[in-house]
């Protein structure tokens, strides 16, 4: 199956990357995704590049993927997107989870 | 004066005349070889006879129903089918051979594409589609059954029944039949000797039959804890800390569907974390769900009655009766009227999932092209107006309403929690929020006089998706209502349709909460929250006592 590239750029006010260098979330499963998140030096802007089997709504992954990045104001980072056929509901709870294990700070010495 | 001499007692003069036609068929006390079962009915039976064909969303007369198939349609037509479901293929083939004309029913699961085909091709009349207790009502009304083709587990010659875990509808359809001077034939698995319990006294039974094989069950209300989604775990949580905690609920109805299912897997994790336990949850009205076990077995629960029976939960049930409702014999007594009964007026709130949302706030799981029904659950999604008693939900729930003064003045009552809970999108980027409900388009393919709503939207409290709980209730007019729904509506066309500010102001109110407002950590939202996480736990969390169908069994 052809598979649909989008590809989205963020500069928001005061950006904020992630704590981890980089971090990696969920499974390519029917019905889910998997992100895959990346310090880069981008300026403080943030990229954002979808892959998916679907069609038809880009403009849903736009507002998807703006919301998360502007409602967390996201910056230097690289958010990866291997998707299959999730709903925007699973992106969103996917993106949100993905964004707090990258903010994980590892704990030594237990 | 002279006085015309009146007949009293037609109907039962009319039953005599049909019982001596078939005198000849019976064999020891009340018993019918099962081969003479077509003949039996052709007997008693006669064209326009209103007929009850038993079956529910569990149990099935499916014997008695394949030989109402076999009936000579030149003898016996145009019969009015009341039952509660139209579930298997033969409930509709005897309308395919014109052995019955007209349907007054109540929920049909598999059957429901092809029941809205028959509508529309004219082969069948729909009278109306029912709630549970609606349609029991109407057997004591206009819909009073000639005949009743019921179900039972065990007879004994003289007819008493024994219908133990699977009771059910079978009490209030006999009643109705029986002391209208009705015919009452049961099929049963076995004839013997003496049964366990009496369920159905034998003088309202006129003829027993053992079926060549044992009747059909439908494990209905088995969830594998498997299939539990992290959306739906997010959901249940927003549920336990939005809705369960936030009113103190304690008695209730859970839907069918997964979303109840992860509720009562987290009521040992979760809801035990929030301090709950002994606050929420102390009474149901439901079915044998396996997914209650682990809650059960915490001693959350003090009492559940049941509608129905659950295939595999009967030796674990049998095993708590200081929780369900155990007959002398040991073994439970389901009973759908009464369930419904309590589920209306002892039960402090209704939660389930639906299928669409319109922009109104009015839900329904009917589809353009299947006269599907509501079930059981759904039943219950209303406010029972008769309801006289407080409790502190309810009361809470009742103060809390944004209409109260409106309707009521400076009155205060209490209101039944309606939850209904939907993720805005379902599979396949289906929008669970529509402009108008595809109950419209079913309305006019079945040429039904209102669309079937399955819940209206003054009586649904609150709304629940992945974006967050509509405290609906408290709204003070349909404008704000419409507001409500799509700040919770997501990406689907109704929740684009949302203004910033409007929504801040719900939230700020108190009428939406989002996940954050509740203080819900959504990256917790996963299977590890569950305290069973398949069937196989659930077995183990029974000590063995629960028995999952075979197709359950996975491991």
């Amino acid at each position: 199956m052809a598979l649909n590239e989008l590809n989205f750029k963020y500069k928001v006010e005061n950006p904020q990357s992630i704590a981890k260098e980089y971090s990696h979330l969920g499974v390519v499963g029917s019905g889910d995704l998997e992100v895959l998140m990346e310090k880069k030096d981008f300026g403080g802007g943030a990229e954002v590049k979808v892959v998916t089997p679907v069609t038809g709504f880009d403009k849903v992954w736009e507002m998807v993927v703006t919301k998360f990045v502007k409602g967390n104001n996201l910056g230097d980072l690289l958010i990866e997107i291997n998707d299959n056929n999730a709903t925007p509901v699973v992106v969103s709870m996917r993106l949100r989870q993905a964004l707090a294990e990258a903010n994980k700070i590892e704990k030594g010495g237990e | 004066m002279e006085r015309e001499v009146r007949v009293w007692d037609n109907l039962k003069r009319d039953t005599e005349e049909r019982m001596k036609k078939v005198a000849h068929l019976v064999e020891e006390g009340k018993v019918v070889k099962a081969e003479n079962t077509v003949a039996l009915l052709e007997g008693v039976i006669k064209p326009g006879d209103k007929v009850n064909l038993e079956g529910n969303n569990q149990k099935q007369a499916d014997f008695l129903a394949e030989c109402l198939c076999e009936v000579d349609p030149k003898k016996i037509y145009d019969l009015h089918m009341v039952q509660s479901v139209v579930s298997l293929k033969s409930h509709l083939d005897v309308f395919e051979k014109g052995i019955a004309k007209k349907l007054d029913f109540s929920f049909s699961g598999p059957q429901a594409g092809r029941l809205a085909d028959f509508v529309r091709d004219g082969k069948l009349e729909l009278g109306a589609i029912h709630t549970y207790l609606e349609l029991f009502g109407r057997y004591y009304a206009d819909l009073v059954p000639k005949v009743a083709l019921i179900v039972a587990f065990e007879a004994d010659k003289e007819g008493n029944l024994y219908t133990g875990f699977n009771t059910e509808d079978t009490p209030i359809i006999v009643e109705a039949t029986k002391f209208k001077q009705g015919i009452v034939i049961a099929q049963v698995n076995k004839i013997v000797d003496k049964v366990p319990r009496v369920d159905i006294p034998a003088d309202w039974v006129d003829f027993v039959i053992q079926s060549p094989k044992n009747f059909y069950i439908e494990p209905l209300f088995t969830r594998d804890p498997g299939l539990i989604t992290d959306t739906q775990i997010l959901m249940g949580m927003m549920a336990l800390k939005g809705v369960y905690a936030e009113y103190g609920v304690q008695s209730m109805n859970h839907g069918i569907g997964f979303f109840t299912a992860a509720i009562e897997l987290m009521l040992p994790t979760y809801a035990e974390e929030l301090g709950l336990k002994g606050k929420i949850c102390s009474y149901f009205a439901l079915n044998p769900h396996p997914t209650m076990i682990p809650a059960i077995e915490s001693g959350w629960v003090k009492n559940i009655h049941c509608f129905g029976g659950e295939l595999g939960m009967e030796k674990y049930v049998a095993a708590r009766s200081d929780v369900f409702f155990i007959g002398p014999d040991g073994t439970l007594r389901s009973n759908r009227a009464y369930s419904q009964a309590a589920g209306h007026y002892a039960m402090d709130m209704f939660i389930g999932g639906t299928l669409q949302i319109d922009k109104y706030g009015n839900s329904s799981t009917a589809t353009a092209n299947r006269v599907a029904g509501f079930g059981g659950a759904p039943n219950m999604g209303c406010d029972a107006k008769g309801r006289r008693h407080s409790s502190d939900a309810w009361l809470k729930c009742g103060l809390e309403y944004g209409m109260q003064e409106a309707l009521l003045g400076k009155m205060p009552r209490g209101k039944k929690l309606v939850v209904q809970m939907q993720e805005t999108f379902k599979e396949k980027m289906d929008p669970a929020f529509v402009d108008e409900l595809d109950a419209w388009k079913l309305q006019k393919n079945a040429n039904l006089d209102i669309p079937p709503v399955m819940v209206y939207s003054d009586d649904v409290t609150h709304y629940i998706t992945e974006e967050g709980i509509a405290y609906f209730h408290k709204c003070v007019d349909m404008k704000e209502k419409m507001a409500a729904i799509r700040a919770i509506a997501g990406y689907t066309e109704i929740g684009l349709q949302a203004k910033e500010e409007e929504t801040m102001d719900l939230r700020k109110r108190g009428i939406v909460k989002t996940p954050e407002d509740l203080g819900i950590d959504v990256t917790r939202a996963n299977r590890s929250m569950l305290a069973a996480k398949n069937i196989k736990e659930l077995v183990e969390w029974s000590g063995g006592l629960y028995n999952p169908p075979a197709r359950f069994r996975n491991w």
